[in-house]
């Protein structure tokens, strides 16, 4: 039972990390960018690729795909997102939509359709028990690298210049121009970060949830649901609901595998019904 | 100027709006001689006529009520298996099916609208998505009812008007189905060119604006949702009646994402956008999954990027794209 909170709490840590950089797009930036998973997919890959073909360390990689994520989002938001900004939100869905498409494509023709495995260190494998808890090191290890990210990420955004750059510029980016803020390198980097961290989440990721090329597609309606049900003007209300979906899913794939996906998405059509901007929401935010 | 006069102004423009173009006529006159010609072509015909219907009521939604919608599949794939499921176990016969599927699916549309009243963009996305996300889940584990994965078999339809058998080639469903999209289109085209669709227009484009003026916005989201829905449970009962079969695949999103992909080749708020939308896009689907059948997504993809950056205007125009400043 309380292993599998537990299970559930590590699950849900590890969609945050993946989907923070989408709330951070979809909330701040206005923009609903399908195509986080494939930045995910992208870390994913490149962790997997660096251990398995060069033998790098799996502590090693993970800053490196961070990095690496991070330099293909920032490309990316300079020659393809930027002209979409300003569109309507279908022109974007389709767009992202159809970079998905190709994302999952082309690393099907490039890597091969099969699951990829990685091996964590050894120090990082099996399980102790602490009170009747079974707790598995490399859910623990998740949990804990994810708990650092989330509240380095909440001081950012509160507490340095570029934290109130960004807010500034997200609110309304003309005065924010006025000002003598930069908007476009703010969005520039505040998108790469994004992508970093939804690539160092499928890094992190790819021992529990696997790697294939369809993983952005499969993924895709978790982060959105993430997103949509925490609300998109916090950091808390997505770990909030990281967390909540976490647990539901893990317990509901337990307790009633019958069911499968069937409550997660009940459960998020009921909440958005009752509150439609996401539990944490504020009215009136965009 | 007083206001009678005004008043009869509108209304003559409501009417010639109305009014039947030459083109119209040709392409009714197309329609039906290609019934006559389909050959061994009538069984990709009647997909193209069925794909032009659905497209035809996420047009009504989306694109004459501005309503986004990810999960359209789950009206399509519940008049599919209803229609399945009543010709199992109630009577063969396809049009009493077709009528008991578009009642079915118009209910489940009119308890759906209420849960698209509110929220973002973002929400709707996400309900929509979540309600057809459900009924595949449920379709899924409901398998006493629904066959589960394997999908519902052996759907024996009666004939046609007691007349006409459906047979092998498919004759016989494409007049079918081209005839049901016919009247919808004649319905369709009705309600859009009626002071109705004109509100719905207004409240696509402004939505406090048009509350603002005393139109009640709720009822007219209502009411168009629910008729989107009865037609698109109307292209679904189609597909299971003329193939006996219903199955997942109803519910998929990708039947979703591929529909919006439809509707935007063809234009959206355009009455026969979808079935330009509809002709092209499985030409294209079947010329590029010919050429490479494992990565013709890559190529969708590629082409959904494209169009989008440099706007569906442009993309018949090619020296255009280059061009600084212009916004599609």
């Amino acid at each position: 039972m309380l292993t599998l909170l537990f299970d559930g709490i590590a699950y849900g840590m590890l969609l945050f990390v993946l989907s923070v950089g989408l709330a951070v797009t979809m909330g701040l930036m206005n923009f609903i960018n399908l195509a986080h998973g494939a930045f995910a997919m992208a870390g994913g890959y490149t962790t997997v690729l660096l251990m398995n073909k060069l033998g790098v360390p799996f502590l090693a990689t993970l800053p490196l795909a961070f990095l690496f994520t991070a330099l293909l989002g920032a490309a990316f938001e300079r020659t393809l997102y930027r002209p979409m900004y300003n569109r309507p939100h279908l022109d974007q869905v389709l767009f992202s939509i159809g970079l998905v498409f190709m994302a999952v494509a082309g690393v099907d023709y490039i890597i091969g359709s099969q699951q990829q495995m990685i091996s964590v260190p050894e120090w990082l494998q099996g399980r102790f028990d602490l009170a009747d808890v079974g707790i598995g090191k490399y859910r623990l290890f998740i949990i804990i690298v994810c708990g650092l990210l989330t509240v380095a990420l909440q001081m950012i955004l509160s507490r340095t210049r570029f934290g109130s750059r960004l807010r500034a510029a997200v609110d309304d980016p003309r005065v924010a121009r006025g000002l003598g803020i930069n908007v476009n390198q703010v969005f520039l980097l505040t998108f790469a970060v994004g992508s970093g961290l939804a690539g160092l989440g499928g890094a992190l990721g790819a021992e529990v949830l696997g790697l294939e090329p369809i993983f952005p597609l499969k993924f895709m309606v978790y982060f959105l649901i993430v997103v949509s049900v925490g609300g998109t003007t916090t950091i808390t209300g997505p770990l909030l609901a990281a967390l909540l979906l976490g647990i539901a899913d893990v317990f509901g794939k337990y307790y009633a595998p019958k069911l499968g996906a069937f409550i997660v998405y009940a459960l998020m059509i009921a909440i958005l019904t009752w509150r439609p901007q996401g539990l944490f929401g504020q009215r009136g935010s965009k | 100027m007083s206001a009678g006069t005004s008043l009869e102004k509108v209304q003559a423009s409501l009417r010639a709006a109305l009014g039947w173009r030459w083109w119209e006529i040709a392409l009714a006159v197309v329609a039906i001689a290609s019934v006559f010609l389909s050959g061994r072509h009538a069984l990709l015909l009647n997909e193209i006529a069925i794909l032009a219907l659905f497209a035809l009521s996420l047009d009504l939604i989306l694109g004459y009520a501005g309503i986004v919608s990810l999960g359209h599949a789950a009206f399509f794939g519940f008049g599919a298996y209803t229609a399945a499921l009543f010709a199992k176990h109630v009577m063969p016969d396809p049009l009493v099916g077709l009528a008991v599927a578009v009642a079915g699916t118009a209910v489940l549309g009119a308890l759906c609208s209420v849960l698209i009243m509110r929220g973002s963009d973002l929400t709707r996305l996400m309900i929509t998505l979540g309600v057809a996300a459900v009924l595949y889940e449920l379709a899924n584990k409901l398998d006493w009812l629904t066959g589960g994965a394997d999908g519902l078999q052996g759907v024996v339809m009666g004939k046609l008007l007691g007349t006409f058998e459906f047979d092998l080639f498919g004759k016989t469903a494409y007049a079918y189905s081209l005839a049901v999209l016919a009247v919808c289109v004649l319905i369709t085209r009705r309600i859009v060119h009626s002071p109705f669709g004109y509100s719905l227009k207004a409240l696509r484009d402004n939505r406090l604006r048009t509350q603002s003026i005393g139109l009640s916005v709720h009822l007219r989201l209502v009411a168009v949702y629910t008729l989107g829905a009865a037609v698109a449970g109307a292209a679904g009962a189609l597909m299971a009646q003329t193939s006996g079969f219903a199955s997942l695949d109803g519910f998929e999103f990708h039947r979703s994402a591929d529909l919006v992909l439809v509707l935007v080749i063809g234009g959206t708020a355009y009455l026969y956008g979808g079935i330009f939308g509809a002709i092209i896009f499985k030409l294209l689907h079947d010329l590029v999954s010919a050429w490479t059948p494992q990565y013709w997504t890559f190529w969708l993809g590629l082409f959904l990027v494209v169009l989008m950056l440099v706007g569906r205007e442009r993309l018949i125009r090619p020296w255009t794209w280059f061009k600084r400043g212009g916004q599609a």
